[in-house]
């Protein structure tokens, strides 16, 4: 217990204190605090254990660049794993528990990994556990490995989505951004600026805080938003950026209906990308144990907290940012053993400041091990003259110098260039719609901010304003990169979080894995929640080192979305539920339901499946809706079936394009069944074509291909035929339709009123009209076998057609038919559904609509398929009867058709199967080889271990001459 | 082998010497002017066929070119799921070869493949997604391979954590032998093995052209580090099947898409099977590290790009949320896509090619990891013996003019 809130200082407001919990032990804080803050001032140094080794780990950072331990906040429903603490806000109550240890933080078992750490180096894996085999294995491992546990319980809160259309989005609103935004901000053109921390300012905090807060509050004044809390996590195809908005705090309680976080996709013209350094930490021995801290970190905490988070401290440099580090600490009444920069003395603001404060500076000197049990307790330095010292201590903050964060530069294509005095990749070839912003210090940030700001200006033929800039401390001497101080060692690790070590890093060069992917992949270094922020660059310079190339020879892996780990509950936002696929309610749903029915989702769409009477079995109540069609009447609710208007000179032409039969025939006022393919000839969908004029005509696709079919007919019309005078218009929910079905179906048509000639109407036709005093369109088609009656209305006039209907239906004993029925009805019949029938190698000859397609004189989709050596063979699948020999079972759907001795391979399959009421015995049909061929000819039905005896027979079992339809 | 064998003793040995023994996995040799074989693409088919070549059909000078570094295509994108539940008996021939190799192959390979045999599930969510999945059961019964059909009461009791509120489960199809296998792990081990085997395996060299000889034979291909010779041709090279085909002149039935995939960030075990939803798009299963790993349906455009999107990433994190909403305060760790070769049969083209002296493997689509073994085998048979494979017969690239297409996309929900 080190840490401790110093007596003043900070941005945080101690009027305000608020109780969390860390592991079970109640603690307090302030409001400004982050939950990392917070646990320093309290004096927690083990925060959590490490992936694979199971190490102490505390905090490092203070940003996402925090690679020390992971923490689980909130409880049940609402916990949050895997959290980098500094990236969480303190709230009164938080509570916050450490992953991956069991059965404490402090008495983890698997610490022991450590001692066998030698047995596992990179890559262990894949050199044993292979016999017996892997999975007897994998078990133990799973456990170990994983971080945070996933919620045990639904997520109560809620997530949304908003959509941003900018001419500038700036990422970051550190210097470079708020001095791209001020300079823009009454330009004339529409800023938002997005950044991750509650309050805008990045590195300002430590140097200028008023202006940052002054240069705010200008931009709310100007009409600039600004999202903060709000992590942008990636720049995709042409400028598309995604931001999450925390809304609140991860782990909170949050009152009903309040929104936890927001997904913004923001189109920008203009993407200005000013998110800011990530400063490197020092590979030595033991750079792990608690209290190893970044140094501007440790400035953070000092400055922007007011915590100290250890008392004496030891930092070790590569650049000036380490001696502002102990000034720091100096000012807080901390005391600063050494300063251990590897540079050879240099002069500079910073040095001199720290030279002045009497902190002892070792040049050309390197840390090159921490001491210590729980935490560091002293710190071990090569000196220049080659002696070794050892130093007491609490703290040691480092620096390695900086990368400047280009991952969303990255992910939207940009390439990358060594800067070798930064000993950085930055920014080099320009993207399109992409603007960067970096800067080494406040003062080049603010200057790349502005020249940023006057470029995107000018793309929109504007100009900036001048912006007075905040106070920049003096520029840094050059720094001088250390990519390992001490590697010799087992415990110099390159990433904490997936604990990858120097030597790991080696191992790989060694084994000649040494592109950079295959060292990622081979070490994991990079790959664990922080995506190797801090990891990445000492990785490759190791690399290098270990293979005799340059940092720039070995490159970097390609940044991928997200930025950050981002919930996917935000992800998936309003897409939950009912509404991740919202179903289609027919206009008469109320009605249905009023008559009893029982209601499916079939496609999309909500139907009556039956309508069961009190007491009734399914089964009971499918033979009476069905025997009330064969011998009355019944109605039915077809308003799903597609509907596709198309007009115009071309329209029949179009017609004929897509279908094997000739459509173009028609007479105007008939109807004609056809089938559609695809390009290689198997069976898009089937359905019916009217004619309602001579260039007007209404295609009714199956309800599940309705959108399919529809959006084909624009393609052609749009892509293929431009020139083609047709218009296709979707008018599926633009109608309700009533089917009247059965022998009574004619009677009770006139009885509800009519216009239309209906003694003259035939089978498969169609008229126009009205019906109840409603207009009306009429089709005489049928898919049960009966006389049929498809009576259109406007869907708006459904319940007066439905009113009408049942006022007149009492006397016909009219019963409402569910679709269950409808499949029954129709399957007696043999007529196919498409797409339950049909599969992907269906052609229409193999459904016995094969005829014409030789003589047809135009040609259409899927016509040169047909024609192939395969689609007229013998011996294909073809759609037959199927009855079973014992006369009483029903035989499986998706049982296999064996042929003649029953064995495989398979022959054919049933596709639809069903107990007839009116047969009073079972149908079936199904897909069998050469089925046309083998009427009446033995087979078995093999279902699972059962082999069912049946026979091929006719398709059609009821009223094959179809003297019924015409009736 | 250069890096000696693996195995717990030596693991064992090297941990307490500092780890200073192991040798290089394989070689990184200066390209030769020719060689009896050259394969072109360093991904999983290329390297197996090289290691096939060699192993079983004793070709010497073997060299596989690869523009990037091995398993850089989608051999290294992949999510990683093994299977042969396939519908059609000449698929499930093909993938349960695979499947058999991959039981055994760690082994074979002295590389531990993380070949994990947990279990596939495919849900069937409305009675007509039943009656498919009893179709695509009893087919993959009598094409010989394992097949459990499992009701909704046993799928919720083996996956406690499916909570579906949109999509209910009615049942679904269970292979007990499929799992997953580490994608790296099996373009090393393939390399590793080729390697000891003499093939070079020549990394940062792309094939941009070809040489044919007065006959019309290719006899050499053309590459950034200068022109190899070459006995025999084998293209292996997934969503850039197209481009090289037209290098070489001819065409193919091929589309390229990017496929997308997700993960999650590491987690405490949580899920043990792979599973598969027709319903959602969506299917996932979770890594030996913890990630859960996931993804969907392919991009809805043609295109080479290898890059996420939005879209597809809200689509498919929805999908999986359907299936376990507790994960929604779970985060993302990562997007990426692979470059896809999709043809419209769903099945992969094996076999000669229009130009002589050329053969190739493509047309996996999204489903080729399962099958290295089976297509670097078939393709080392058609490159060593000039003839197809009796397995391979059916995926020539004829049928797409006689018409014999293997259609497993009408069999199976999503083709993974
Ligand atoms: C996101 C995603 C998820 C997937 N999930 C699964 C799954 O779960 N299960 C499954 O079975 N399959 C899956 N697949 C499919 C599977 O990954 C591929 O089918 C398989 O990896 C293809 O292997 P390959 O060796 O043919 O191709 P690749 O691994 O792509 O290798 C081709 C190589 O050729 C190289 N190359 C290209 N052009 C040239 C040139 N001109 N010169 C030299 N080299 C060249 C490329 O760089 C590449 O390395 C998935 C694919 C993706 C993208």
């Amino acid at each position: 217990m080190t840490g401790f809130r110093l007596p003043s200082g900070g941005q945080i407001d101690r009027s305000q204190p608020l109780s969390f919990q860390f592991d079970g032990t109640a603690m307090t804080g302030y409001s400004g605090d982050t939950l990392a803050s917070a646990l320093l001032a309290n004096g927690v140094r083990t925060v959590g254990r490490s992936f694979k080794y199971h190490r102490r780990r505390g905090i490092v950072g203070a940003g996402v660049e925090d690679a020390g331990a992971l923490v689980t906040v909130g409880t049940a429903g609402r916990s949050v794993p895997n959290l980098k603490p500094a990236t969480v806000p303190l709230y009164e109550g938080l509570v916050a528990t450490p992953v991956n240890v069991w059965p404490s933080l402090e008495m983890d078992v698997r610490a022991l990994h450590q001692w066998i750490a030698p047995l596992l180096p990179a890559g262990f894996y894949n050199k044993t556990f292979t016999w017996p085999s892997w999975h007897l294995f994998e078990g133990a491992i799973r456990r170990a490995a994983g971080f945070g546990t996933a919620p045990s319980a639904p997520d109560p809160d809620r997530y949304a989505k908003a959509h941003l259309s900018v001419d500038v989005a700036i990422v970051g609103a550190g210097p470079a951004g708020l001095t791209a935004a001020l300079a823009l901000a009454t330009s004339g053109v529409s800023v938002v600026v997005i950044d991750a921390n509650p309050r805008p300012g990045g590195s300002l905090a430590l140097t200028d805080p008023a202006w940052a807060r002054e240069a705010s509050a200008t931009l709310s004044r100007a009409g600039v938003r600004v999202l903060t809390n709000s992590t942008a996590f990636g720049l995709y195809d042409h400028g598309l950026l995604g931001v999450v908005e925390q809304c609140a705090p991860p782990g909170a309680e949050l009152s009903a209906g309040r929104v936890r976080e927001r997904l913004w996709l923001i189109r920008a013209a203009r993407c200005l990308l000013a998110p800011g350094l990530i400063e490197r930490p020092l590979v030595f021995a033991n750079n792990d144990r608690p209290g190893v801290m970044l140094a501007q970190a440790v400035r953070r905490y000092l400055t922007v907290y007011g915590v100290a988070p250890a008392q004496r401290w030891v930092i070790a440099t590569v650049g000036d940012e380490g001696h502002r580090c102990a000034v720091d600490l100096l000012a807080a009444g901390l005391d600063v053993a050494a300063i251990v920069d590897h540079r050879a003395a240099v002069t500079s603001p910073a040095v001199a400041a720290a030279t002045a404060a009497g902190i002892p500076i070792e040049w050309q000197a390197r840390l090159t091990a921490t001491l210590g049990r729980r935490g560091v307790e002293g710190a071990r330095i090569a000196l220049a003259s080659g002696s070794t010292r050892t130093v007491a201590c609490t703290g040691v903050a480092v620096h390695g110098g900086w990368s400047p964060t280009v991952h969303l530069y990255s992910q939207a294509g940009g390439r990358l260039a060594w800067d070798d005095a930064r000993a950085a990749f930055v920014p080099s070839t320009p993207v399109a719609r992409v603007e960067t912003a970096f800067g080494w210090s406040v003062g080049e940030a603010c200057a790349a901010g502005a020249a940023a700001a006057a470029r995107v200006a000018q793309a929109f033929q504007r100009s900036t304003v001048a912006v007075a800039l905040p106070t920049a401390p003096p520029a840094d001497a050059p720094l001088q990169p250390l990519w390992e101080a001490s590697g010799a060692e087992a415990s110099a690790f390159v990433d904490l979080l997936s604990d990858v070590t120097a030597r790991d890093i080696r191992l790989a060069a060694q084994e000649n894995y040494v592109s950079v992917e295959h060292l990622k992949r081979y070490t994991t270094t990079g790959m664990a929640p922080d995506q190797g922020k801090t990891s990445n660059l000492p990785a490759l310079a190791l690399m290098a080192a270990a293979t005799d190339r340059t940092i720039p020879e070995v490159g970097t892996t390609r940044f991928r979305p997200p930025f950050e780990p981002i919930s996917l509950g935000v992800l998936a936002h309003s897409r939950r539920g009912a509404l991740l696929a919202p179903s289609l309610t027919l206009p008469l749903a109320r009605e249905h339901l009023g008559l009893g029915a029982e209601m499916e989702e079939y496609g999309r769409w909500q139907r009556p499946a039956l309508y069961p009477r009190r007491g009734e079995r399914r089964e009971e109540t499918l033979v009476r809706e069905v025997l009330a069609v064969r011998n009355g009447v019944g109605v039915f609710d077809a308003s799903p079936l597609g509907k596709i208007e198309l007009t115009g000179p071309d329209a029949a032409r179009l017609l004929d394009f897509i279908s094997v039969q000739t459509l173009s025939t028609l007479p105007v006022g008939r109807v004609r069944y056809h089938v559609m393919l695809t390009e290689t000839g198997t069976v898009l969908d089937d359905g019916v074509c009217a004619r309602l004029g001579p260039e007007h005509f209404l295609l009714s696709p199956s309800s599940a291909m309705a959108s399919t079919v529809a959006t084909l007919l624009d393609e052609l019309l749009q892509c293929d035929f431009p020139a083609w005078r047709c218009l296709a218009t979707a008018v599926t929910q633009g109608w309700a339709v009533l089917t009247l079905t059965g022998p009574n179906a004619l009677a009770l048509l006139s009885a509800l009123g009519t216009d239309l000639p209906l003694s003259t109407l035939p089978h498969m036709s169609i008229a126009t009209g009205r019906v109840a005093g409603l207009p009306a369109r009429v089709a005489r088609v049928s898919f049960t076998g009966e006389a049929s009656y498809e009576i259109a209305v406007p869907s708006t006039a459904a319940q007066t057609l439905w009113h009408a209907i049942w006022a007149a239906g009492t006397v016909f004993d009219l019963q409402p038919i569910g679709l269950e029925s409808v499949l029954v009805l129709r399957l007696e019949k043999g007529y196919l559904i498409h797409g339950v029938d049909t599969d992907g190698e269906t052609t229409p000859d193999d459904l016995g609509y094969g005829g014409g397609i030789a003589r047809k004189a135009s040609d259409f989709i899927g016509r040169r398929s047909l024609l192939r050596p395969e689609q007229r063979r013998s011996g294909r699948r073809q759609l037959v009867g199927l009855t079973p020999e014992d006369g009483v079972t029903v035989l499986p759907a998706g049982g296999h058709v064996l042929l003649d001795d029953g064995t495989p391979p398979s022959d054919g399959w049933v596709t639809s199967s069903a107990y007839s009421p009116t047969l009073a015995r079972p149908v079936a049909i199904g897909l069998v080889a050469d089925g046309r061929a083998r009427m009446g000819a033995r087979c078995q039905i093999a279902d699972g271990d059962r082999r069912i005896p049946a026979r091929i027979a006719a398709l059609c079992a009821w009223d094959p001459e179809g003297r019924r339809l015409h009736g | 082998m250069r890096s000696g064998r693996y195995s717990a003793w030596r693991l064992l040995r090297e941990g307490l010497s500092g780890h200073r023994g192991w040798g290089p996995a394989w070689r990184s040799p200066e390209p030769q002017r020719h060689y009896d074989v050259v394969i072109v693409g360093g991904g999983g088919h290329g390297l197996a066929t090289a290691y096939y070549l060699a192993r079983t059909h004793g070709v010497r000078r073997i060299a596989v070119l690869e523009r990037g570094w091995i398993g850089g295509g989608n051999s290294g994108r992949n999510t990683t799921i093994i299977r042969s539940n396939y519908f059609w008996p000449e698929s499930a021939a093909l993938y349960d070869f695979a499947l058999r190799q991959y039981e055994q192959l760690s082994r074979e390979l002295n590389f531990n493949l993380m070949v994990s045999q947990r279990g596939l599930l495919m849900l069937a969510h409305t009675p007509h997604d039943v009656e498919l999945g009893r179709r695509t059961f009893n087919a993959m019964r009598l094409n010989g391979i394992d097949a459990e059909w499992l009701d909704a009461d046993r799928i919720l009791s083996e996956v406690p954590s499916l909570q579906p509120s949109r999509f209910p489960i009615l049942g679904g199809v269970m292979q007990r032998r499929a799992g997953i296998a580490r994608h790296d792990a099996v373009v090393w081990g393939f390399a590793r093995a080729a390697d000891s085997f003499g093939v070079d395996i020549l990394q940062g060299t792309e094939v941009t052209g070809f040489r044919t000889d007065a006959t019309g034979r290719a006899v050499a291909v053309l590459t950034n580090r200068g022109e190899i010779g070459a006995g025999a041709i084998g293209l292996a090279v997934a969503g850039s099947s197209t481009q090289l085909a037209d290098l070489a002149g001819f065409r193919l039935p091929v589309t390229s898409y990017a496929l997308q995939a997700f993960v999650s960030e590491p987690l405490k075990p949580f899920l043990d099977t792979v599973l598969l939803s027709p319903a959602t798009g969506c299917y996932v299963s979770q890594s030996d590290k913890g990630e859960l790993v996931f993804g969907g349906a392919l991009d809805l455009f043609p295109s080479f790009a290898q890059r996420g999107t939005p879209p597809i990433l809200e689509q498919v994190v929805a999908g999986l949320l359907e299936m376990f909403p507790t994960l929604a305060r779970v985060r993302l760790l990562r997007q990426w896509a692979g470059c896809v070769d999709v043809v419209h049969d769903s099945s992969p083209i094996l076999g000669p090619t229009p130009v002589p002296g050329i053969a190739i493997n493509c047309g996996w689509g999204t489903g080729g990891f399962k099958a290295i073994p089976a297509g670097g085998y078939l393709l080392a048979h058609q490159l060593a013996t000039g003839q197809p494979h009796p397995m391979a017969v059916p995926f020539g690239l004829e049928r797409f003019s006689t018409g014999r297409l293997i259609d497993e996309a009408a069999a199976a929900g999503i083709a993974h």
